[in-house]
Formats: structure tokens, C-alpha cells, sequence
């Protein structure tokens, strides 16, 4: 689908902007909102391009810079911390041989921090694109990543 | 006291995809009852039932409709808003009614436009909540389909619509007055109240927001009536509340009961603490909330009984620490979490919840004079939160003078 196809699914009323750029970016392959697609978001909803990157900028969910095909998103709120979140923390990055807010070489995984991903009643948890995990250990974290390597190879 | 499923009834009984399903539980009987009632003679059986906000406040909601319905009689438009941005650490009670039974929250939601007579609403959910994003689409649908939304529902000549709103990211946005700016499809900056949004809430209409577990008690209430709904919970606080335990117990997970239970019940019905543990600690109510000690635990949690004990019931998240758990790193955590969803629009909120982190940083690394820092904490989340423009603001010293009533000793 087209940048143009995407905004034209919803009313050119402001209050589509959010679900606008959820729907951009979500067809994006790096996962993020481009330039492009934000002027043309700003020009349908008739809204000052500096408007629409202001929300863009603001909310965490959204990334101005290409990312990788799958986020990883892994929670590190209380729960979670308590329930040892930074050792899946270690493994992750172990694993990928990058840091939080980083994006692997091979352009397949960007690893995030995020607050409470309302999954508590088995943290740790994380979220890779809209799939989420939970009650994660070592070997858990390892056979999602290889799970999505291969998915590529497809 | 065991578990009582009233708003829980049907999860793991029906197919939340189906509405069909749903009708044959018992789906959108309080709403063609409460069609056949006149709009004030509903907001009086919600107000005389006692139903409080479940979002965190427990305000009336009764009393919510009254002035909703009753503000800006010229204004040519009023709304409802869905709070389903559920942000809170340690709450997840609104996805399981999202993911189980999003008829009924649907159903409260509609029931709660015809009191008010709005014609409109949204409901603003969490971006990350896909799975509850995926079956309320699906309920929409479905309810239009069977003539429960749209023009003349059910043949009363009220119509009512709803549409789906994506929060991105932000705790803050589950403030209602911030939702409603990031709703209309701006950054989550918060508004000044007054006004309340009962006065001018999304586009500056009167607006009635409430929490989904909130409106998941209208049908219920309306198809069985307020003395029935009274004889559960407390004389202060109706009703049952969906519990959710995390942390330190066998068996965490949602649990609904009637308002009142105590700490220790609830952790029992959790299957107890984790691998026979001790319990030392529980934050009530999620970073915004309170820590308490053993000393809470047979203390019934009501609204109003936990606030005369200076703790808080919140959203109803209860995480349990054992023994062996660093309590500080918890505080610690939620003043970072704090810090990291602070929106930075006032000097006090940006740079105090920044020293905040600082000083916890401090406390951990055991330097000496620890009392005295947090003592010092202390003050400064008090002079946060009256200087604050908004309630996030307000929050820090909720877990902080807790931490430092139960853990002085700081561990
Ligand atoms: C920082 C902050 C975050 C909040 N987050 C939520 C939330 O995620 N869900 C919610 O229902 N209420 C939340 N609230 C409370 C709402 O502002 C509001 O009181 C509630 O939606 C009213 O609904 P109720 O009367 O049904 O409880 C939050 C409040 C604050 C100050
Ligand atoms: S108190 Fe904090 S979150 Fe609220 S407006 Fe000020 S900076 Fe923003
Ligand atoms: S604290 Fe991690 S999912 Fe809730």
C-alpha cells in the first residue's frame, strides 16, 4: 500500500492523526514514519508539518529513524525488575551484541526499553512487533530469536 | 472469602469474538432496560447503587453522569470517553475485560451515553494493547450489525456511535484531561482544571470519561438493580473490584472480589507467596501508589479505609515483595519510571523528578546519612506536588513517604 492509500483509509479530521501514524508506520518495513509520509500526513489533515512532527517527536511508540524489522520491546517496570528483567536485559543484548536503543547491523532487531506492558502476572515480559512474551527466561528469549531469523529467511 | 465473579462471569465461558455468545450470557439485557428508563431515573440507580470511578479516584459515577448531563445545556454535542489507556505498573485488570468480554464494557459504555444523551464517543486505548485493539474493533462491529449502536438502537430513537482512539507510548495520557488533548490529535500535554472535562472536555463538549472496569459494572447494575449490587462490598465502596496481584505469590493474576477483602486474603487467594516465602513489603495501587509493611496486611481494602491508613486502593494493583527483595530498588524504579513519563512542560515535575533519581541512585549506593537523604527526598516530592501543574506531578511522594513511613532502615 502506498503512503497515499494508507492516510485516505481515514477521515481528514485531526483527531485521526494518532491512528494515522500507527497505521504509516506500521506498514513501514524499518518500522518508523518517514519525512515523506509525515508531509503528506500534514498536507491531508491540513495541519503545519511542524504540528505533525511535534506529535511524532512526542510519543514513544512512534521513531523518526529506521528501525529494525521486529522491535523488541522489553518492560522494565517494577514488576518486572523485581521478577529479574535485567538478566533477559544481559541475554538480549548478549544475544544481538547491541545495547538498548540500538538496531543489529543486519537491520532485523531494534531492542527498546518499555514501561509496564500490562502482562504483569508473568514478567518478565516483552513484546517483539505486537506478539507479546511472557514469564521469559534464558531459553525462552533465545528460541524467539531464532524463531525470527527464521522467519526472514522465508 | 473466595472470589466473585460478577463483571468476570462469562470469561473462559464465551467466545469474546462472538457476540452471539455474548447475547446468550445475558449481553445488552441492561441496555435494553435501561432504554425503556428515563436518562435521569439511570444516573439515579448508578448514583443510589454507590458504583465509585474503578480508574483510580473512586469518584461517584452517578454524580459524574449528573453534571455531565446537566453542563453546557446549549452546547450542541456531548461525549463519552473510553479510559482504556491502562498504564499503571502492576494493572491489567481493563485488558482481561478487553480481551474476555469486550461486549460488556461496550454495553456499560452505551448505557453511559444514553444517561448522559451524547451521540458520540471514543475509546482511547494503549497502542500496545493489540490484542484488546483487535477484539473492541470486532465488538463494534458486531454491536452495529445487531442494531446496538448506530441510529435508533434498539428502536428508542436514542443513537450513539463509537470510534477507536490510539494512545503511542505515554502513562501520562491516561490522565483524562491530557487523553483528551491527545485524542483530538495533539502531544500529551496536559490542561489546566479547571475546567473539568464534565464542563468542556474534547473539543471542548461536555465529555464523560470513565474507566472500562468502570462502565463494565452498568450492565449489571442496571439489570439487577442497585440493591442487589449494594449487598456486595462495603457500606462506602459497592460492589467488587478486579484485584491484580503480581510479584512475590504462587499464582499471580486478576482476581475479583468484593470491595473490602483484606491484603492478607487477597495474597492467599494467590496461592500465597511464592515458594514459601516471607512477605515483606506491597506497593498498592501501582507507581502512583503506596508501599505498605506486614503491618497492613488484615486491613480491608476499601477507598476509604486505606486512605485513613495513608495508603491507597488506586487501579487495584497489588505488587508483593518477599524477603530477600531490595524494597529501595522498587522505589527506585518507580521514581525513575516517573522521571521517564514526566512530559517536562513545569520546571518542578522535569527537574524534580530528575534529583528524585539522583538521590534514590545515592541511597542504593549506601553512602552515609541515608535517613537524613531520604528525609530530604521527602520534602522536595512535597513541594512537587504542590507546585505541579499537573497530577503526575503529585505522584512521586506517594511511594516515597510510604517507603519512608515502612523502610526507614532502607535496604
Ligand atoms: C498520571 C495519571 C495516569 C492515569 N492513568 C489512568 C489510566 O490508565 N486509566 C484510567 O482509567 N484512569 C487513569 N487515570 C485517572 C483518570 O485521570 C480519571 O480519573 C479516570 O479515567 C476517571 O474514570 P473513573 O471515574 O471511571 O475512574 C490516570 C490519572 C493520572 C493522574
Ligand atoms: S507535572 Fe510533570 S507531567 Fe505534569 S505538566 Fe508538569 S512536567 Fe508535565
Ligand atoms: S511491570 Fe512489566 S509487564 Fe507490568
Amino acid at each position: 500500500m502506498s503512503i497515499e492509500e494508507i492516510i485516505k483509509q481515514f477521515e481528514p479530521v485531526q483527531h485521526n492523526l494518532l491512528n494515522i501514524l500507527h497505521a504509516l508506520q506500521d506498514r513501514h518495513p524499518q518500522n518508523c514514519l518517514t519525512e515523506q509520509a509525515l508531509d503528506e500526513t500534514a498536507r491531508y489533515l491540513k495541519l503545519t508539518k511542524s504540528s505533525v512532527y511535534g506529535v511524532a517527536k512526542y510519543y514513544t511508540m512512534f521513531s523518526l529513524e529506521p528501525r529494525g524489522r521486529y522491535i523488541i520491546r522489553l518492560c522494565v517496570s517494577p514488576v518486572c525488575e523485581l521478577l529479574k528483567a535485567n538478566q533477559i536485559m544481559a541475554v538480549l543484548e548478549k544475544n544481538l551484541g547491541i545495547r538498548a536503543g540500538e538496531t543489529t547491523s543486519d537491520g532485523l532487531f531494534t531492542l527498546e526499553l518499555s514501561e509496564c506492558l500490562g502482562q504483569c502476572q508473568e514478567a518478565p515480559s516483552m513484546m517483539v512487533n505486537n506478539e507479546v512474551y511472557n514469564g521469559l527466561g534464558e531459553e525462552e528469549v533465545q528460541r524467539v530469536l531464532v524463531r525470527m531469523r527464521r522467519r526472514k529467511k522465508k | 472469602m473466595g472470589e466473585k465473579r460478577i463483571l468476570l462471569k462469562n470469561v473462559g465461558v464465551i467466545d469474546p469474538g462472538c457476540i452471539d455468545d455474548a447475547i446468550r450470557a445475558g449481553g445488552y439485557e441492561g441496555l435494553k432496560k435501561a432504554l425503556k428508563m428515563e436518562p435521569a431515573m439511570v444516573i439515579g440507580e448508578l448514583t443510589e447503587a454507590g458504583l465509585r470511578g474503578r480508574g483510580g479516584a473512586g469518584f461517584s459515577t452517578g454524580m459524574k453522569q449528573k453534571f455531565t448531563s446537566e453542563s453546557c445545556l446549549k452546547c450542541p454535542q456531548r461525549y463519552v470517553v473510553v479510559n482504556a489507556d491502562e498504564g499503571e505498573p502492576g494493572t491489567f485488570k481493563d485488558r482481561v475485560i478487553m480481551e474476555q468480554d469486550p461486549h460488556l464494557y461496550l454495553e456499560g459504555t452505551i448505557i453511559a451515553a444514553y444517561a448522559i444523551q451524547a451521540t458520540k464517543g471514543f475509546i482511547y486505548i494503549r497502542g500496545e494493547y493489540h490484542e484488546s485493539i483487535r477484539k473492541t474493533e470486532k465488538a463494534i462491529k458486531d454491536a452495529r450489525k445487531k442494531g446496538f449502536l448506530g441510529k435508533n438502537i434498539m428502536g428508542s430513537g436514542f443513537d450513539f456511535d463509537v470510534g477507536i482512539k490510539l494512545g503511542a507510548g505515554s502513562y501520562l495520557c491516561g490522565e483524562e484531561l491530557t487523553m483528551l488533548e491527545s485524542l483530538e490529535g495533539k502531544r500529551g500535554h496536559p490542561r489546566i482544571k479547571p475546567p473539568f472535562p464534565a464542563e468542556k472536555g474534547v473539543f471542548g463538549m461536555p465529555t464523560l470519561v470513565n474507566n472500562v472496569e468502570t462502565l463494565a459494572n452498568l450492565p449489571r447494575i442496571i439489570a439487577h438493580g442497585k440493591d442487589w449490587y449494594r449487598k456486595l462490598g462495603t457500606e462506602r465502596s459497592p460492589g467488587t473490584k478486579i484485584f491484580t496481584i503480581s510479584g512475590q505469590v504462587a499464582k499471580p493474576g486478576y482476581y475479583e472480589l468484593p470491595m473490602g477483602v483484606t491484603l492478607q486474603e487477597l495474597i492467599d487467594l494467590a496461592g500465597g507467596m511464592r515458594d514459601g516465602k516471607a512477605f515483606k513489603a506491597a506497593l498498592l495501587g501501582g507507581a502512583a501508589g503506596t508501599f505498605v509493611d506486614a503491618t497492613m496486611l488484615s486491613e480491608r481494602m476499601t477507598y476509604d479505609n486505606l486512605r485513613e491508613k495513608g495508603a491507597t486502593l488506586g487501579s487495584g494493583a497489588v505488587i508483593v515483595m518477599a524477603e530477600g527483595d531490595a524494597v529501595l530498588d522498587i522505589l527506585h524504579n518507580c521514581l525513575r519510571f516517573f522521571k521517564h513519563e514526566s512530559c517536562g512542560k513545569c520546571v518542578p515535575c522535569r527537574v524534580g523528578t530528575t534529583q528524585l533519581v539522583k538521590k534514590a541512585d545515592q541511597l542504593r549506593n549506601g553512602q552515609p546519612g541515608k535517613a537524613a537523604l531520604l528525609k530530604q527526598m521527602v520534602r522536595e516530592a512535597e513541594i512537587m506536588a504542590s507546585t505541579s501543574l499537573c497530577p503526575l506531578g503529585q505522584s512521586p511522594v506517594l511511594p516515597l513517604e510510604s517507603f519512608a513511613r515502612y523502610f526507614k532502615e532502607v535496604k
